[in-house]
């Protein structure tokens, strides 16, 4: 376990000390919400009725932005030809580099989505759904990106590669965890839709590590 | 404890005790190809490399240097022929053939964002399982390669010869009988390339083994010479592997 919080750690370090990632994607979040009420009008029935997709698609985009640097910069500089020669088994390598993932992007995401929610008219009684949604969804869309990342390790303009092969494994979080938010504003019958993000997130926590690692080897190779 | 560079009381523990690694098996290359894409780069090499044996590699770039060394550090399967530790297939327990490894690569896995001292910390974790990687351990480890005056600033701030010290510090840092050296003196002046060799010396004497790919000449007593521009495979080869 040393390995596993000493890599977390370092990631956390990494990105904190430079600090471009959370700001980029939450920058974009921002951004990417705003345009919206600018671009349908301030017709605030139209804004309710999309609200819960608009935050939900453009929290997707925002964690898809930091997701080609994930292995990059390991790739790039040998560490990741250490990664595969330590203790540390490589599964739980990418786990700790998804987790360190998360907490820069995923995290900070949710915890900003309520304001957003205020941009988009969303109902009051729809923001803690909203808030939670993304809490349970977004480590989902690190271990499902960590895949694709992996995937397209050293590929020739690897951010839209990587758009194109993620973006499509993201439908399942972002059906249920958009359609959560809706049902919640309506009234009640959110919990069922929380409670199928969170197995789709458990699947990805159980699945993805193995593929990103192999993904990982064969880049090595 | 001769591969110890620095005083001996900062001496990591767990190196064997006095003999070092003289009780530990001999590692084998039978009869191993490597095939890259579809190109066979090196085929029918064997070697044997025994308590204090350092081999050194030669031959034209392309010539498969890198491949082999990796190869070795299990990045690249063979194509053909295997590897044994001993008398034991090393696929046996990989992880116990890695733990027997240390691997220094062209790369020299330096983030500009840490400093040398948050690196060396972050690799000795990365090597042992229970928590090692004490202050001691790792200022002797920058020390043997005089990194302590620069150890916390930003990596972004070193030259390519202190990055790649900050590489090779890793020998001393973490312990392992087989070392695999893929260029270690480039980007060195002549003061860290003799430090170099002075730890090679040090880590041969306790039964360490050594594998370089070097173009430079590196000054490593009676070490065997292999060419692999003469393990090129014929073309009679390519079809009795099956490419």
């Amino acid at each position: 376990m040393t390995g596993f919080t000493g890599l977390f750690r370092r990631d956390l370090r990494l990105a904190l000390r430079q600090g471009g990632d959370t700001g980029l994607v939450l920058g974009f979040f921002v951004l990417a919400v705003v345009l919206f009420p600018l671009g349908v009008g301030p017709e605030p029935a139209i804004l309710q009725r999309i609200g819960a997709g608009i935050v939900w698609v453009a929290a997707l985009l925002a964690a898809l932005l930091s997701l080609d640097r994930l292995f990059e910069a390991d790739h790039r500089d040998g560490d990741l030809e250490l990664l595969a020669l330590s203790e540390l088994p490589l599964e739980l390598a990418v786990l700790a580099k998804c987790a360190a993932h998360w907490v820069v992007t995923g995290l900070p995401l949710a915890l900003v989505s309520p304001l957003l929610a205020l941009f988009v008219d969303l109902e009051p009684a729809a923001i803690p759904t909203l808030f939670l949604s993304l809490l349970i969804g977004t480590p989902a869309l690190s271990l499902i990106g960590s895949v694709a990342a992996a995937l397209t390790l050293g590929a020739r303009r690897q951010g839209v590669v990587l758009s194109i092969l993620v973006l499509p494994l993201y439908v399942p979080p972002l059906v249920f965890g958009a359609g959560a938010v809706e049902v919640s504003a309506t009234g009640s019958g959110e919990r069922a839709n929380l409670l199928i993000l969170a197995a789709l997130t458990l699947a990805a926590l159980a699945c993805s590590p193995w593929a990103s690692a192999a993904a990982l080897r064969q880049a090595l190779d | 404890m001769a591969h110890c560079v620095t005083a001996p009381t900062s001496c990591p523990a767990s190196g064997g005790g006095g003999l070092g690694w003289s009780a530990e098996p001999d590692l084998v290359a039978e009869e191993i190809a490597c095939r890259r894409g579809e190109r066979l780069v090196f085929t029918g090499l064997s070697f044997r490399l025994s308590a204090g044996d350092a081999l050194v590699l030669t031959g034209a770039n392309g010539s498969g240097k890198t491949s082999l060394l990796r190869l070795l550090a299990t990045m690249i399967a063979p194509a053909a022929g295997r590897l044994r530790w001993g008398d034991v297939p090393i696929e046996v327990d990989i992880q116990a053939y890695r733990r027997r490894l240390l691997y220094v690569g062209h790369q020299d896995g330096v983030k500009p964002g840490l400093t040398p001292r948050e690196t060396m910390a972050f690799w000795i974790t990365l090597r042992s399982s229970e928590g090692a990687g004490e202050a001691p351990v790792l200022d002797a480890a920058l020390a043997a390669f005089a990194l302590d005056a620069v150890a916390d600033w930003p990596c972004r701030w070193l030259s390519a010869g202190q990055r790649r010290r900050l590489a090779l510090a890793r020998l001393v840092a973490t312990q392992a009988p087989v070392w695999l050296l893929d260029e270690p003196t480039s980007a060195l002046d002549a003061e860290n390339q003799m430090r170099l060799e002075r730890i090679i010396a040090e880590h041969r004497a306790s039964g360490g083994r050594v594998v370089v790919a070097s173009h430079t000449t590196i000054g490593i007593d009676d070490a065997a010479l292999l060419a692999l521009d003469t393990f090129a495979p014929t073309f009679g080869d390519a079809a009795t592997i099956g490419v």
